[in-house]
């Protein structure tokens, strides 16, 4: 094993998460360049190549191919370690024999089946042989992408693989475990025994959002049927992979509720997925296969709910501090992005991400309205032109994939018909996430 | 509803106690004269552990808004769907939440804004509950 400086937890100072901290210094000076996408499955077959570790061995490979990198350029990876969707290993169950005999383990059976550390990636790609930094980014592929942005502009590396990978096992998740006990311990205990599903948070902010702004949950139906219509537009996607069917606004009222009001399509699909990028240097990238994507800023949210429930008030200062942050570090300014690729899963506050933004004009209570317009990848205002978790499936990388390949004019069916200079990705929830403005040129 | 019981510890204790005496306690920090909900075991705000202390609330506030449930993973109210399920805000400090099911309340027709109290429910193992009813 190379000698690898790991770290396991990004200190703080690697975040952009108040405002008045002036341009982001390394403005126009990192670059997204490569992608990679494993094939998604609905569910782990427990063969060894479709494990999430297989997966993400995958996709990082495909990254570096794309960007035209080989694996001895690369001194960098940021991995998210969780990849759970909410499916647990079943405790006492062996880990698959085909599994163990295909990989070299780490100390622990379950690394590359339920989690991934940097060291089960780095004992499986032997061939990464200049790797000099690692680093854990938890929970979610817009944290990694901050983290990796972030490292390469303070010099800790200057090309590197961005991952995240998703298991997901027979069954339905989040049932059993603590779940299905009669009692309840831990900070749990003042929300277990009411019984809210994991979009219930959002529902109910959703439902006081429809009270102070006079709307109804039928107004979000083309938002959910774009993002199907864009999802079926992206061949790496589970919905255009395994189940190409277009969703209409009948289908998504009619749906059933999981937390009234958010329905089975306000709610994304676990999968089984890993996605890769390369990041590198602005100065790097100029020679790799890609057209270089620049980062203009990053920003990041740190907000805690002050009681039990968050609420939407603090849901709506939170995006619009989030939009401050990023129009500062960026010097961009709302009307200057050209589309939005906010997290969606769940799907609802995709609306409370793109108030907070601006996007397009809107203000707060207007996102409803301004999806009554065209807000396909025809019109002037696109809208989640990934499809997102949506219209993709739950990998919380499809925002950051899209804005990439829309701004290297690869996006394929999926491109935007206008000309299309800045985007903005990033994600998950309203608070607490961490976000990018991405622009064609470094400038 | 049958709901899952709590089970207290040191950090909550003087919260559970309460809820079995039927009073509603909420945690505050005689520092910054704050209150905080679920209790921690120092303050928030300023990070003050000995002045930490349980201060009764009058146990009335209002709904701040609600889900109807339909698909809960938790299984002790599966039967129940589907339930309501309400964020109150407390009186004296609307920043306080807890949520409730409105117990006798119409099922997904409840007054965001409506004024409620509380109530104690009894769960599984005897620890007692806060819930709130519509006045
Ligand atoms: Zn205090």
């Amino acid at each position: 094993m190379p000698d690898v400086n790991i770290i396991r937890t990004p200190p703080a100072s690697m975040y952009r998460d108040k405002e008045g901290m002036g341009i982001w210094p390394h403005r126009g000076k990192v670059a997204a360049v490569g992608i990679g996408h494993a094939p998604t499955a609905r569910r782990w077959d427990e063969r060894p190549e479709t494990s999430v570790g297989g997966l993400s061995i995958f996709a990082l490979r495909a990254a570096m191919a794309d960007a035209g990198v080989t694996p001895d350029q690369v001194d960098g990876l940021v991995v998210v370690p969780d990849t759970t969707t909410g499916a647990y290993w079943p405790a006492g169950k062996q880990v698959p024999a085909d599994f163990l005999a295909m990989y070299q383990q780490t100390d622990d059976p379950l690394d590359g089946v339920a989690k991934l550390s940097p060291e089960w990636i780095i004992k499986n790609m032997p061939e990464l042989v200049n790797l000099k930094v690692a680093i854990n980014a938890p929970t979610c592929m817009s944290n990694a992408v901050v983290v990796a942005a972030q490292a390469i502009g303070d010099g800790l590396a200057h090309t590197c693989l961005v991952l995240k990978g998703w298991h997901n096992y027979v069954g339905r998740y989040y049932q059993g475990g603590a779940n299905a006990e009669p009692t309840v311990s831990g900070p749990g205990k003042f929300s277990a025994p009411w019984g809210g599903p994991a979009c219930y948070g959002t529902a109910q902010q959703f439902q006081r959002y429809m009270y102070k702004y006079g709307k109804t949950h039928d107004e979000v139906a083309p938002f959910v049927v774009n993002s199907r219509r864009n999802g079926l537009l992206n061949p790496d996607g589970y919905w255009a992979q395994h189940r190409p069917e277009q969703l209409t606004a009948d289908d998504y009222i009619n749906a059933r509720w999981v937390a009234k009001p958010a329905n089975l399509f306000d709610n994304d699909i676990p999968i089984m997925a890993a996605g890769a990028y390369l990041f590198t240097t602005s100065e790097r990238a100029k020679d790799m296969r890609q057209k270089p994507v620049y980062f203009m800023t990053t920003a990041s949210d740190r907000t805690r709910a002050r009681g039990l429930a968050l609420t939407l008030e603090e849901v709506e200062e939170a995006t619009a501090s989030t939009g401050r942050k990023l129009y500062e570090g960026s010097g961009v300014k709302a009307s200057d992005l050209d589309f939005e690729n906010m997290y969606d899963g769940f799907g609802l506050f995709h609306i409370f991400h793109i108030e907070g933004l601006g996007y397009a004009g809107i203000k707060r209570g207007e996102a409803l309205d301004l999806f009554k317009g065209d807000i396909s990848i025809e019109g002037p205002n696109p809208v989640s032109p990934s499809g997102g978790n949506i219209g993709n499936g739950r990998t919380r990388f499809w925002l950051h994939s899209d804005s990439i390949q829309q701004l290297q004019g690869r996006a394929g069916a999926r491109q935007i018909k206008k000309p299309v200079e800045i985007a903005v990705s990033g994600g998950p929830t309203p608070t607490g996430g961490n976000f990018v403005i991405w622009s064609k040129s470094p400038d | 509803m049958p709901k899952q019981s709590p089970v207290p510890d040191d950090l909550d204790r003087g919260f559970w106690e309460a809820c079995n005496e039927e009073r509603l306690v909420i945690q505050h920090c005689s520092a910054c004269d704050r209150l905080q909900h679920p209790p921690l075991a120092a303050c928030f705000e300023c990070g003050s552990r000995a002045g930490l202390s349980w201060k009764p609330v009058s146990g009335r506030g209002t709904i701040y808004s609600y889900g109807v449930v339909h698909d809960t993973p938790v299984a002790a109210m599966q039967p129940e769907q589907p339930y309501n399920l309400a964020v109150v805000q407390l009186d004296e400090d609307p920043g306080i939440n807890m949520y409730s099911h409105l117990p006798g309340a119409p099922i997904d027709n409840l007054p965001i804004g409506g004024r409620v109290e509380v109530l104690f429910e009894t769960t599984g193992n005897g620890q007692k509950v806060p819930e709130w009813r519509l006045v």
